[in-house]
């Protein structure tokens, strides 16, 4: 099924060039539960040959504990917050106290007098927000105009954190403030303050976030980006019933544990930037787009990352400040927003939809038709359409998606952009279409989803939940009444050909990897070891896995899901072409030809003479050099297929209706990620999203205060995130799904992980304890108390 | 943060002679850390009490339970005779805040500790309680989900001290010790409500320093319990919480004092629940009464009228658990 909504720039998925020489291999393929097939495909001739089925391999698709776990565990693994350079410099970001207007003037004097304050930078330009197709609407200022409260003004670096701290407080801004807006249905109105004096867009980046340019602008209302298929006004015709329904949810802050930050040491022959970031390579290309500077002369090192979500991808406005500060003290500075800043700084928007779907009296869809308004701030992307255009079968779609300026901080990617968000409306529109149909929610989707992935994991939830006990909605007779639910979701397979790796093997026996890729925290060092450790028999634990440093070979920026089948072809390739090298330059001295070569057990031996067996080590040893290597780059798919990857999640709960508390008692998820791997890491994964997915669903949002302007929870006390109590009992049930596409089948499962689906999930599980549908999240006690009848609300959109 | 002097004492005689001038009492630090880093308060001079020993302690004797101020939620959480005598205090110790939070929080600071709202709570917005010259009371038009729902015409603040809830349906006095002597303040008059000081919440004179918390021996038949309501059970603040206290003679109750944090700014008393529960047989229909007897005078915000049902809910399951009619609830946080 082609993923209409797939917008994620710089990620291709390329088709073998013709004029490769190939040859025809035979792959493993389909799901195991569905009995495997082979599947034939041309490869190009220096393709290693195909990977077996996980259950025939040694490290590959074993459960594999963390490769850097313990360096974590025990704090000796540094993230960009723990460097430490000589003569550094710590800095402290200076932002807007006005959510609109204009700066007059700012006075740095006082700040620059502070005894430790080393350099003062004021911004002259906002990354990561859309900019006016006209420029010149903003009128002449020597200062970006102010949009958003939190907007960044200014850097000071200091000897101290403290003394920066005391610094940025000194520097006195004066404003022109004008009239602002910052809720998503106020800003609709024709008369409500213009955010931007004219159309304004904001370009896309890696993972996902931007939206579209080229479409309309009527005042604070940027679109519609419109997608047509089939004919709606047929499709409705023809349907039996039809189902028309309207869903809110609200902005949720990416809150990564580790804030966006940067350490810059600005050299004149280089300039070295550790950073917080899903992307060296994205950074890279950013810092040298805004300094105007060579990319060699700039190296970007993430060794550890503490969460990005999709929010981390470019030099962003600290990294530039960082940098500048940087060059004019002539030191090392480290950068890192507060937690107030981090909240502002992106977020998934908000979103008001309205869905309507119709459909035969056997299930069959004959129409879908989606609006969508939502807010990413002073930037767009509010886009929720990929569940409603690519999950089910439907001939006739209609979906217009507007984002709605608001002065408040901008939305960036965050994981599975839209998906959360249109999940909630569109799995639960397809709940309620069974209700109207009389039909089991599973069956229903067992009629109009083509996947044969989901197919396996709907079945598994009947196999492995309580989902046939479901009692009728609302049956419960007391306070607390209990429910089941599901969702599913699709998410694409990207790949990214920015995916390059060298492996050497050295003469004592030790075998390395080196790529820029980036370990987000999603276990990537793990996968690069154990596929390293496959080809040479050696286990993950003992390979020796240098990435996160663009002094390597490039690597894939980590969004959209897209790193483990992007760089993981590359590492096998690099891998088994080293091995060819190693057995080439040895053969001689073992008495025998490279082709009789080969390791098993983790030992090398001869094909024709199982006898003659040796430890790496001592094939090693024979090297005429200290060391050979190979490097790869990521070949085309195997392919032109565009897949998609999903998951179906089940979910027990309580609704205390007296309270509106919600307590989710079980999850229960069924996920396919093309060949897992580490399934270790994968179901940690999906533990992670199925809890960013709860937290989504009943704690998270962003509260701003409408006379001010002001997010007024931007703190980890009132923007509220699930914690270990409210950890319900999970159980990940992993299909195995070969696609013969890459030397590896791996994909990434960061974004159909839970997050996805879990809001619906829960939605779809609260109708069936209570036959009261909620319309709107998070689903706190505010909320639930209100969806039930049980108060008057604030009329709210 | 500002700068500021830390001096750190041993006896309340040093403790008292270091006070004044723009000095702060520091017990556990949890409340007035955050404040200074968020800017709202700026004392030039912290009194560290912490090592001071004389206000450690806790013993339980005929005519009641003596509480140093410097006893923490665990340590009160945990005492095998509150637990058995004065369970809504063991109660609400045991459910304040997080694990770690009871650990170096102190009773003294539990009940001292500055009320919640974010705009109070806020540098970038000024308001009356600030006292920086605002007349206005921001959360009464905007942002009030989590505000007062009764007594909040003055300000909408909350006071969410959990351990207070208890404290006043048991009658407790607290000893503040000054320069010139000691004096002994009912719980009940402990808290000043904002139509009378704005910027103060508590009777506590600067120069003064709590030294003791008492509570009187509870009448035989006694029965107490507290519990606290939440949007999530970790890491999170009271939305309602209600602690009561009965005094039980078999299934008839002789005495009430239903007592709800969070409800208004300080914590209150409801004499309209009491009065419900007082002379009756206690079961799930006099409970429900008395919760929403204890509601008739909300007078709700635009975002918070949720909180009148939730109250009405807390009291009602809070006074059958009291009664030992109805498990502790699991919507019942911590
Ligand atoms: C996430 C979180 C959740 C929380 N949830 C709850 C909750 O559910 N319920 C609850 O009750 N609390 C809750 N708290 C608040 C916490 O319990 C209080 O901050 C803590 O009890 C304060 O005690 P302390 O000893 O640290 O006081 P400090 O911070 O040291 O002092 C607080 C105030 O009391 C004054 N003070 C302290 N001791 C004395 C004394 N002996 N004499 C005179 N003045 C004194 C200080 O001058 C200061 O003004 C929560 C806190 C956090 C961070």
């Amino acid at each position: 099924m082609a993923p209409e909504t797939a917008t994620l720039e710089g990620q291709q998925v390329a088709a073998t060039p013709a004029k490769q020489p190939t040859r025809t291999d035979n792959f493993v393929f389909g799901i195991p539960q569905d009995g495997l097939q082979t599947k034939q495909r041309e490869v190009p001739l220096d393709e290693p040959p195909p990977l077996p089925p996980n259950s025939e391999l040694t490290y590959i698709g074993k459960p594999t504990q963390r490769y850097d776990g313990p360096a974590k565990a025990t704090g000796k693994g540094k993230y960009t917050a723990d460097v430490q350079l000589p003569g550094m410099l710590y800095a402290r970001m200076v932002d807007a106290t006005i959510p609109h207007g204009h700066i007059m003037s700012i006075d740095t004097s006082a700040a620059e007098k502070l005894p430790g304050v080393r350099a003062v930078y004021v911004i002259e330009h906002v990354y990561g927000v859309a900019e006016l197709r006209n420029p010149k609407l903003d009128g002449p200022s020597r200062y970006p105009t102010i949009r958003y409260a939190g907007q960044p003004i200014a850097g000071v670096a200091a000897t101290t954190q403290q003394i920066a701290d005391d610094a940025a407080k000194l520097v006195k801004v004066r404003y022109d403030a004008k009239p602002f807006v910052v809720d998503r249905t106020e800003a609709r109105a024709t008369d409500a303050p213009a955010v931007f004096p004219g159309p304004a867009d904001e370009a896309g980046s890696a993972g996902g976030g931007g939206g579209p340019a080229d479409v309309p602008q009527k005042g604070n209302v940027h679109g519609p980006e419109r997608r047509k298929r089939g004919d709606t006004a047929k499709g409705f015709a023809e349907a039996d019933v039809l189902v028309e329904s309207e869903y809110f949810t609200q902005v949720q802050t990416h809150s990564a544990l580790e804030t966006h930050g940067f350490v810059v040491d600005w050299k004149p022959d280089e300039v070295t930037v550790y950073a917080s970031t899903q992307g060296t390579s994205s950074v890279r290309s950013e810092f040298a787009d805004v300094f105007k500077l060579p990319k060699s002369k700039i190296r970007v090192i993430t060794e550890y990352m503490g969460g990005g979500f999709g929010a981390k991808f470019g030099a962003g406005n600290e990294g530039v400040v960082a940098a500048n500060l940087s060059r004019k003290a002539n030191a090392p500075v480290k950068l890192m927003l507060d937690r107030r800043q981090e909240h502002i700084v992106s977020n998934r928007p908000d979103s008001h939809q309205m869905l309507k779907i119709g459909a035969k009296s056997d299930g069959t869809l004959t129409a879908i038709q989606l609006t969508s308004y939502g807010t990413a701030g002073v930037g767009t992307g509010a886009g929720t359409a990929g569940p409603a255009t690519n999950m089910y079968k439907c001939p006739n779609l209609l979906t217009d998606e507007y984002d709605v300026f608001t002065n408040a901080g901008p939305g960036a990617a965050f994981r599975a952009p839209g998906h959360p968000q249109g999940c909630f409306a569109f799995e639960q529109t397809i709940d309620e279409l069974a209700v109207k149909l009389n039909m089991d929610p599973l069956a229903l989707r067992e009629k109009i989803d083509e996947s044969p992935a989901r197919k396996v994991e709907r079945q598994l939830i009947l196999e492995r939940t309580n989902w046939r006990n479901r009692k009728s909605a609302g049956s419960d007779p007391g306070p607390i009444k209990h429910g089941m639910g599901i969702a599913q979701s699709v998410w694409y397979r990207f790949v990214n050909m920015d995916s390059s790796c060298e492996v050497r093997v050295l003469r004592d026996g030790s075998v390395e990897l080196m790529s820029a890729v980036q370990d987000l925290g999603g276990g990537t060092k793990t996968i690069l070891a154990q596929i390293v450790g496959e080809e040479f028999g050696m286990a993950p634990a003992n390979v020796v896995i240098r990435i996160g440093d663009t002094r390597y070979p490039i690597g894939p920026d980590s969004g959209g899901s897209v790193t483990a089948g992007s760089i993981t072809p590359a590492v096998r390739d690099a891998a088994y072409q080293a091995k060819g090298k190693l057995f080439a330059a040895v053969a001689p001295a073992l008495g025998t030809t490279a082709d009789n070569l080969a390791t098993q057990n983790g030992r090398v031996v001869f094909k024709n003479d199982p006898s003659k067996s040796y430890s790496l080590r001592q094939v090693t040893a024979k090297l005429p050099t200290d060391e050979i290597s190979a490097r790869a780059t990521r070949v085309a798919e195997y392919s032109k297929d565009r897949l998609t990857y999903g998951g179906v999640d089940f979910v027990e709960l309580a609704v205390d209706t007296e309270t509106g508390r919600i307590h989710v008692e079980k999850v229960f998820g069924a996920h396919d990620c093309g060949r897992p791997i580490n399934p270790t890491g994968v179901i940690s994964q999906i533990n992670g999203g199925m809890l960013q997915g709860i937290s989504y669903a009943l704690f998270e949002q962003r509260i701003m205060d409408d006379k001010s302007g002001y997010m007024l929870n931007a703190n980890l006390e009132n923007y509220k995130i699930l914690g270990a109590r409210e950890v319900p009992e999970i159980e990940v049930a992993l299909i195995e799904n070969y696609i013969a596409m890459s030397s590896t089948d791996a994909a990434g499962i960061g974004e159909s992980a839970g997050i996805i689906t879990l809001a619906a999930a829960i939605g779809n599980a609260f109708y069936n304890a209570t036959g009261v549908r909620m319309r709107r999240i998070p689903m706190t006690p505010a909320n639930v108390l209100a969806g039930l009848g049980k108060v008057q609300r604030e009329v709210m959109a | 943060m500002n700068k500021f002097a830390f001096v750190d004492c041993k006896t309340v005689d040093e403790a008292l002679g270091q006070l004044g001038d723009g000095a702060t009492v520091k017990a556990g630090g949890i409340d007035l850390l955050d404040l200074m880093k968020d800017d709202i308060v700026f004392p030039a001079k912290l009194v560290n009490i912490r090592n001071v020993d004389s206000l450690r302690g806790i013993t339980v004797s005929a005519d009641g339970l003596q509480l140093g101020p410097l006893s923490t939620l665990s340590e009160i959480a945990d005492h095998p005779e509150i637990q058995r005598s004065y369970s809504a205090l063991s109660d609400a110790a045991g459910h304040a805040a997080t694990p770690q939070v009871r650990n170096m929080a102190t009773l003294g600071g539990n009940i001292m500790q500055r009320p919640r709202c974010w705009y109070f709570r806020s540098t970038d917005v000024d308001c009356k309680k600030k006292g920086g010259g605002s007349d206005e009371c921001h959360a009464q038009a905007g942002e009030n989900q989590y505000h007062a729902i009764m007594n909040n015409s003055t300000c909408a603040m909350v006071h969410p001290s959990s351990t207070a809830v208890p404290l006043l349906g048991m009658d407790a006095q607290v000893e503040l010790t000054s320069k010139r002597g000691k004096r002994m303040v009912l719980m009940s008059n402990f808290y000043v409500p904002p139509e009378k000081s704005v910027i103060n919440e508590t009777v506590v004179q600067p120069g003064e320093l709590i030294t003791g918390i008492f509570v009187p021996a509870p009448a035989p038949g006694t029965r107490s319990a507290y519990q606290k309501y939440g949007e999530k059970e970790s890491f999170d603040w009271p939305i309602a919480d209600a602690g009561v206290v009965l005094v039980m003679d078999g299934a008839l109750c002789r005495k009430a004092s239903v007592v709800l944090g969070v409800a208004a700014p300080t914590p209150i008393r409801s004499k309209a629940a009491e009065a419900v529960l007082t002379g009756k047989t206690i079961d799930e229909a006099t409970a429900r009464a008395a919760g929403k007897a204890a509601m008739q005078d909300a007078t709700p915000l635009s975002q918070n009228g949720y909180k009148v049902q939730l109250f009405q809910t807390a009291i009602y399951r809070t006074v059958l658990l009291a009664a030992g009619q109805m498990q502790r609830d699991p919507s019942a946080i911590g």
